[in-house]
C-alpha cells in the first residue's frame, strides 16, 4: 500500500465530454461517464458499470461517510474505510482479479476522496434522477447531461444523539415537514404512543412511533441512527428493490426485520464466493458475520432495523483474529 | 385503480419465519431466530437475547402481567413489537441502587423510592426511552412483545442453541 494521498491539483476536467459530463481522477484512477455507463480505469485495467447503479452506490458511499468496512459498488470497484482514510480499489475483493494480478488499490485522505466523489455525484446526476429513491419513484439516470439534482443528493443524514423526538434531538417526520407516508406504507398505523409525563418530567418521558417514522422515509437503503445506547446504534432503514452496494463487513452487523421480507445474498468478503442465502420475514433476527459481504433484495418496501456496534477498536480486533467473525458461538 | 400494498408485521399469534439456506457455510454463523417465536416460548419478562454484539444485546421480552421494577445503568430503549404495554417511570431517589460498574440493568426489590415521572402506553412500533437514573416497570393486560436495546446484564438469558437455526436448510413456518 502506498502512502495516503491527501492533495489533488483540481477536481475533475474543466471541459465536459461529448455527452456533457466532466471526467474525474483520483490518484491513478480515472472516472468518466457516457449516456449509459460509468467508466473506471486504472493502470492495469478498466471497468464499466451501469450509471444508475453507479450513482446509487456513490450516493450511499458519500452519505454514509464510507460506512463500516467495505462498500463494493459491484464485484470489481469499491471503497474500504479506514476511518480517516479510504482505499479506492478495483478487483481487490475479486478472487479472479487477484489471481490475475489485475487488482489495484490506493489510499486517500477521507476529505479528499469525499470531495471528488461529491463533485462526481453532483455533475453526473441529472435533473429528475434521485439516487436515494426506489426505481419506481425516480426518473432516469441515462442520457446526455441534463441539469442537476442537488437537493436530492445533499439530504440531511439522520443521526440521533439519544433518540428521535427526544428534546434537542432529531425531529419526527410529518406531512408538514415534507415527509408524507410512502405509497407502500399507507396501511401503517400513524397513531402515537400515549405519553403522560408528570409535571417537571416532560423532557424525560419520551416516546415516538418508530414504525410511523419509517413509513415516512423518503429514501431507500439508508441506515439512519434513531437511538443510541453507548456504542450500540439502532439504524433502521426502509428497503425496496436492491441494495445498491454489496456491503463488506469489518465487524459483526445485525438485522432485525421489522416488516415484510428481504432476501440476502451472502458471500465471502474477500473472494466473493457464495456462502448462503438468508430470507428474513417480520420478526426475524440474523447476524452478518465480520468476514462476509451481503446484498439485499426487497420485493416490497420493507422496514429493516440495522444494528451496529460503533466501537472504534472493532475493525482491528476482527482483522487481527483476536475476535471471532461470528458474534456467538454455540 | 392503484395497487394497494399490504405491510406485513409479525405478532405472537401470527408470524412467518424465514431462515438460512446454506451454500457453503454453517447456519449457526447467522444466529438466526425470530422474536415472536422466542417470546412465545418465554416466561413473562424473561430477558432473552436475540442479538449480541460484544457487550451489547437486543433482548426479546414477553410482556404479560406486571413486571418487577428495573433500573438501567445507561439509557435503554423499549420497542413494542406486539400488543400494548404500559411503561411506568420513576425517578430514583437513590441512584446508588444501581451499583457502579453495573452492566445493563438491575432488578429492584419492591417499588423503589422516588418521584413518579409518568407513564407511556405504547403499542406496536412505538419506542420509549428508559432513561438512566430512572426505574421502570412494564404492564401488559394481554401478552405482547418488547424488543429492548441494552447492554448484557446479569439477568440477560442466552440460550442460542434453543432459539437459533442450526441446520443447513430452513424449516419454513
Amino acid at each position: 500500500m502506498s502512502k495516503t494521498t491527501d492533495t489533488v491539483p483540481e477536481i475533475g476536467s474543466i471541459e465536459p465530454n461529448q455527452h456533457g459530463y466532466r471526467s474525474f481522477t483520483l490518484g491513478s484512477f480515472g472516472f468518466s461517464r457516457d449516456e449509459y455507463f460509468a467508466h473506471v480505469v486504472w493502470a492495469k485495467g478498466r471497468h464499466m458499470l451501469p450509471v444508475d447503479a453507479f450513482l446509487r452506490a456513490l450516493q450511499r458511499d458519500i452519505a454514509w461517510g464510507f460506512f463500516y468496512g467495505i462498500v463494493n459498488f459491484d464485484a470489481v470497484v469499491g471503497t474500504m474505510n479506514h476511518y480517516g482514510s479510504v482505499d479506492l480499489f478495483a478487483g481487490r475483493f475479486n478472487d479472479h482479479y487477484r489471481r490475475a494480478g489485475l487488482d489495484h488499490s490506493e489510499r486517500f485522505a477521507t476529505p479528499l476522496i469525499q470531495r471528488v466523489f461529491e463533485a462526481m455525484l453532483d455533475d453526473w446526476t441529472n435533473a429528475g434522477f434521485d439516487p436515494f429513491a426506489s426505481p419506481q419513484e425516480t426518473g432516469s439516470a441515462f442520457g446526455p447531461k441534463n441539469g442537476s439534482n442537488k437537493e436530492a443528493i445533499t439530504r440531511h443524514r439522520v443521526t440521533a444523539k439519544r433518540m428521535i423526538a427526544a428534546p434537542g434531538d432529531e425531529p419526527l417526520r410529518t406531512d408538514d415537514n415534507g415527509f408524507p407516508v410512502n405509497r407502500h406504507f399507507r396501511d401503517v398505523p400513524q397513531d402515537k404512543p400515549d405519553v403522560r409525563p408528570e409535571p417537571g418530567f416532560e423532557d424525560e418521558v419520551v416516546a415516538f412511533s418508530l414504525f410511523a417514522y419509517l413509513s415516512r422515509s423518503d429514501v431507500t437503503w439508508n441506515p439512519s441512527i434513531v437511538s443510541v445506547c453507548k456504542a450500540s446504534l439502532y439504524c433502521p432503514t426502509t428497503e425496496e428493490y436492491i441494495l445498491p452496494v454489496i456491503h463488506g463487513n469489518d465487524r459483526v452487523e445485525w438485522f432485525v426485520q421489522l416488516s415484510d421480507e428481504i432476501q440476502w445474498e451472502v458471500e465471502d468478503r474477500d473472494t466473493g464466493a457464495v456462502r448462503a442465502r438468508v430470507t428474513m420475514k417480520a420478526g426475524d433476527v440474523a447476524a452478518m458475520p465480520a468476514d462476509i459481504r451481503h446484498r439485499g433484495f426487497s420485493p416490497k418496501r420493507s422496514m429493516l432495523l440495522v444494528w451496529e456496534n460503533a466501537s472504534p477498536e472493532l475493525p482491528a480486533l476482527y482483522a487481527s483474529g483476536k475476535m471471532p467473525p461470528t458474534p456467538v458461538q454455540f | 385503480m392503484a395497487h394497494q400494498h399490504v405491510t406485513r408485521f409479525g405478532s405472537l399469534k401470527h408470524y412467518e419465519k424465514g431462515g438460512v439456506e446454506v451454500i457453503n457455510d454453517d447456519a449457526r454463523n447467522y444466529v438466526f431466530s425470530n422474536v415472536f417465536e422466542v417470546a412465545s416460548k418465554a416466561k413473562p419478562y424473561e430477558k432473552v437475547a436475540v442479538g449480541k454484539n460484544i457487550e451489547y444485546v437486543i433482548e426479546a421480552i414477553r410482556a404479560e402481567g406486571t413486571s418487577g421494577w428495573r433500573a438501567p445503568a445507561q439509557d435503554e430503549f423499549a420497542l413494542v413489537m406486539d400488543g400494548e404495554v404500559e411503561i411506568r417511570l420513576l425517578k430514583l431517589e437513590n441512584p446508588g441502587v444501581v451499583p457502579a460498574g453495573t452492566q445493563g440493568s438491575v432488578a429492584l426489590a419492591g417499588t423503589p423510592a422516588g418521584r413518579k415521572m409518568g407513564v407511556v402506553r405504547a403499542r406496536r412500533g412505538h419506542m420509549t426511552l428508559l432513561p438512566v437514573g430512572a426505574a421502570y416497570q412494564f404492564h401488559a393486560a394481554q401478552p405482547g412483545v418488547v424488543l429492548l436495546q441494552t447492554v448484557a446484564g446479569a439477568d440477560t438469558v442466552e440460550r442460542w442453541a434453543d432459539i437459533c437455526q442450526t441446520t443447513p436448510r430452513r424449516n419454513a413456518r
